[in-house]
């Protein structure tokens, strides 16, 4: 364990990507794989099952550091991490503690996972009882490992470009391995290094090819349209469905297997030939496609009742085809994949479908074409070079994604809440709402699109106009106007507006505008009907 | 506020109607009792000032030569009427001080900014014991508690160090009054490398070794060689320099903030130094609750900072506690 300590205390410490991929490789290369897998496992963003929710651990560390529980909240919310804000609360301690000396798999094993065997009492005394052995740091990654994740600045394309380093393969390599379901033992640390097996491939989906934001106009930079293959941009789920060696898997771009979401596009794919991946976008779709909201539902479950498959349908609308027979066909041009990939649906039924190209003569048609979007419901245009292979990563060039202009409103601030790492003790999460009659209605929460300067500035004006404070929350004097934009709207009951907006993030602080000037609940709710 | 309250808020800073005087006014009055030279608590603009002798040279320099002022010794009484007023040593900076009115039934003291942890550039904290306490609340929240100065130099010196042998030069950004004089004081010899001041720390530096404080040696950036290329220096200036064409002419330097403020990992990443070492001038949370057993004050008010929380807990704990406005803290660490 304290080597892992130790490298996230480096890693903090580390200033630019290189000093921090640096580190990794030095850890990789000498930790023992038992750690290392852990290591690799938490770093890239994995979470296991949280076994202690926030609440009680911070009244275990109200009574552990013999502070009022209110207090410990205000500090949380000044710290801005509850890992942290333990790592703190308690009386310093040097890092001599026996314990350190056992590995992280071992801590994970008995003082993580081994919690779930205890009862309430014994959970709280073993997590007291370590917390008091540890120095600031341990106790942070120690309490970071029970709230489940190790957020800290590492990405996974980092833990990447260390582990290519370490093991000596090649990134995309290491990329694929650490896609999809693994467990954090030796053995997988130890097959990271091992040259690429076939059968490795069968359960794995590719990594998923990415297409940058166009933001000029593509006629200036596109040059012929005739080059270029033009779909609808779904606003859906993106996913890859998998036929290989009698078993059907559906990926997300999140690299989530997403099987048990969506039975019914596994059923469908029954029929596919063995050795088939499709690359396409989930939709709930009755008459056409419905809000993202809908699809929403549908995410996450273990189990899909009848009910809500009737009232969520869903369909795989499919625009590539990465693999047929067992070939992988990403090296192969986009218009070739195309033609195979239209042979393959040609007779194939709902809800497995092909995504139906979109044509223009020109690239003012086109300009046409992409005003539709909206009442299509699509979010815009995708433009993909009919000559491009199926690469890896965002890269600028091959594919363009052209999204409609957002929708806005000006609306008005009405909470703030503390933001967290970066953005601790600084009022970031902000609570928007739009005036109905003499009510103030929130519409939305938004945390970005300000810059560090407005958000300082913001943060002084919220302190000094609270009116009420909620635990963390502050209820400030409803008098900044912000343009929010957003990508979509849809009714909702789930909130006390009635609308749901998709993605809101701040275009600008309106203070050219009085309050009264901000748009109402009615001009907002007229958005719909756009 | 009651009617025969010792000091009140007021629109120009805490005021003592009985004996008509401010105490670090925020607009110019006619009497101001100054607690210390930084510039949030020391403006320019009033008709006469007294401050601890310690300091004199440090608030001339601030507020200008030529201003009408009283030196006062620690411990010595002056008066305004019925009202005796006496400064105490506050170790926040060279010459702080707390300020004690009585009326002769009461004592009320305000502690101005000041801290309890050891610091060789000015004399320790002493507790008056007093019946009504004012104090800053900078740093009243649990979370910050302040490391032992001795661990945080170590921490400098292995930067410093380890900068010097890779050929950096090692930029620490602190509060140009008081800490980079501490930090310089703090120094154990034999150095890695040579010292050098930034425009806004020499002169207040130059003060303080006139004062008699013992510093390691340093020079002003302006008076190096042409030679020097900085790669093995500490150069210590103030957080406004970071980000500045000023650090272009030093050999790839690593920065680093000395603040309280660094206790907190967030602050360190916003900052976005190579490092943070938590050194502060003011009161960490357990010296902060101890000062206040230790002036046996049965009612506190609190001033700049975390004022709330600090209020509250202390009601909880059964004093009688309440937060004064003021506009301290605009300049803080």
């Amino acid at each position: 364990m304290r080597t892992f300590v130790e490298l996230i205390a480096q890693l903090d410490r580390a200033r630019g990507t290189n000093d921090k991929v640096h580190c990794l490789v030095s850890y990789f290369r000498a930790a023992p794989a038992a750690d290392a897998a852990w290591a690799v496992y938490f770093l890239s963003g994995r979470r296991i099952k949280r076994l202690l929710g926030p609440a009680q651990l911070k009244e275990w560390l109200a009574q552990a550091s013999e502070l009022p529980l209110w207090l410990v909240e205000e500090t949380h919310a000044h710290v801005g991490d509850l890992a942290e804000t333990v790592a703190l609360l308690l009386d310093p301690k040097p890092n001599n503690s026996p314990a350190l000396s056992e590995g992280l798999s071992h801590w994970v094993d008995t003082r993580v996972l081994g919690l779930r065997d205890l009862d309430d009492t014994n959970r709280q005394q073993a997590v007291v009882h370590a917390w008091q052995a540890l120095d600031a740091w341990s106790r942070f990654v120690y309490t970071k490992l029970l709230t489940g994740a190790l957020r800290i600045g590492v990405s996974q394309t980092l833990v990447e470009r260390a582990l290519a380093e370490a093991t000596e393969q090649p990134r995309a390599v290491i990329a694929h391995r650490l896609m999809g379901q693994w467990e954090p033992t030796p053995d997988f640390f130890s097959s990271l290094f091992e040259a690429r097996s076939a059968e490795e491939m069968a359960s794995q989906p590719y990594p998923f090819f990415l297409a940058h934001p166009i933001k000029t106009d593509p006629a200036a930079e596109l040059e012929a349209i005739n080059d270029w293959q033009i779909e609808w941009k779904w606003d859906g789920i993106r996913a890859q469905l998998l036929c290989r060696q009698g078993a059907r898997h559906l990926w997300s771009r999140g690299e989530q297997m997403i099987d048990t979401a969506f039975p019914e596009l596994l059923e469908a794919a029954q029929h596919l030939p063995p050795g088939t991946v499709f690359d396409g976008e989930i939709l709930a779709w009755r008459d056409g496609v419905m809000p993202f909201a809908a699809l929403q539902r549908r995410l996450g479950r273990k189990q899909v009742s009848a009910k809500l498959r009737a009232e969520t349908p869903v369909r795989l609308l499919i625009y590539d085809l990465l693999e047929l027979h067992g070939q992988d066909l990403r090296s192969a041009p986009l218009s070739e994949r195309r033609v195979q990939l239209e042979a393959l649906l040609k007779d194939c039924e709902l809800p497995l479908a092909l995504s139906p190209l979109a044509s223009a003569k020109s690239w003012k048609a086109l300009h046409q074409l992409r005003d539709e979007s909206r009442s299509r419901g699509v979010e815009g245009l995708m433009l993909k070079r009919k000559d491009s292979v199926y690469g890896t990563g965002r890269p600028r060039g091959p594919w363009w994604k052209w999204k409609v202009e957002p929708l806005t409103i000006d609306a008005v601030l009405v909470y703030a809440a503390p933001g967290r790492g970066r953005r601790a003790n600084l009022y970031t999460d902000y609570s928007f709402a739009v005036p109905d009659g003499d009510q103030w209605v929130p519409i939305a929460k938004a945390y970005s699109g300000l810059t560090d300067k407005e958000i300082r500035r913001l943060d002084r004006w919220i302190r000094a106009h609270t009116i009420q404070r909620y635990g963390p929350v502050r209820a400030v004097e409803p008098e900044q106007v912000f343009e929010l934009a957003f990508e979509g709207i849809a009714p909702s009951n789930r909130h006390k507006s009635g609308l749901a907006l998709r993605f809101p993030r701040i275009v600008r602080w309106r203070e050219d505008i009085a309050v009264t000037d901000a748009d109402t609940l009615a001009q907002a709710k007229a958005l719909l009907n756009d | 506020m009651t009617i025969d309250a010792l000091i009140e808020p007021s629109a120009h800073g805490l005021y003592c109607p009985a004996g008509d005087f401010y105490i670090d006014p925020w607009r110019p009055v006619e009497r101001a009792v100054v607690t210390h030279a930084h510039a949030d608590h020391a403006r320019t603009g009033s008709q006469h000032y007294w401050a601890a002798v310690d300091g004199e040279s440090l608030l001339r320099h601030r507020l200008g030569q030529d201003i009408s002022m009283t030196p006062l010794d620690y411990g010595e009484t002056v008066h305004f009427g019925p009202i005796s007023v006496s400064l105490h040593p506050a170790g926040h900076v060279l010459g702080s001080a707390q300020v004690r009115v009585s009326d002769g039934n009461r004592v009320w003291v305000v502690s101005g900014d000041y801290k309890r942890d050891p610091d060789p550039t000015c004399q320790p904290f002493e507790p008056v014991a007093c019946d009504t306490f004012i104090t800053e609340a900078t740093f009243a929240l649990p979370a910050y508690r302040w490391p032992p100065m001795q661990e945080v130099i170590n921490e400098l010196m292995q930067w410093w160090q380890a900068n010097a042998q890779a050929g950096r030069s090692s930029v620490l950004l602190c509060y140009a009054l008081g800490k980079a004089q501490r930090v310089l004081a703090s120094l154990p010899a034999p150095l890695p490398g040579p010292v050098y001041l930034h425009g806004a720390v020499a002169p207040l530096t130059t003060l303080y070794r006139e004062a008699g404080v013992a510093m390691a040696p340093a020079e002003p950036v302006s008076q190096a060689t042409k030679e020097e290329d900085f790669s093995t220096s500490l150069i210590i200036a103030p957080p406004s320099a970071a980000g500045t064409p000023w650090l272009q002419r030093f050999a790839d330097p690593s920065t680093a903030f000395a603040s309280g403020w660094m206790r907190i990992r967030g602050n360190r990443r916003r900052r976005g130094h190579d490092r943070g070492f938590v050194i502060s001038d003011h009161v960490d949370w357990p010296t902060l609750l101890q000062t206040i057993q230790q002036t046996g004050a049965e009612q506190v008010y609190t001033t700049h900072g975390r004022a709330e929380e600090l209020v509250r807990y202390l009601r909880e704990q059964g004093l009688n506690a309440a937060p004064f406005a003021t506009r301290y803290g605009e300049e803080d660490e």
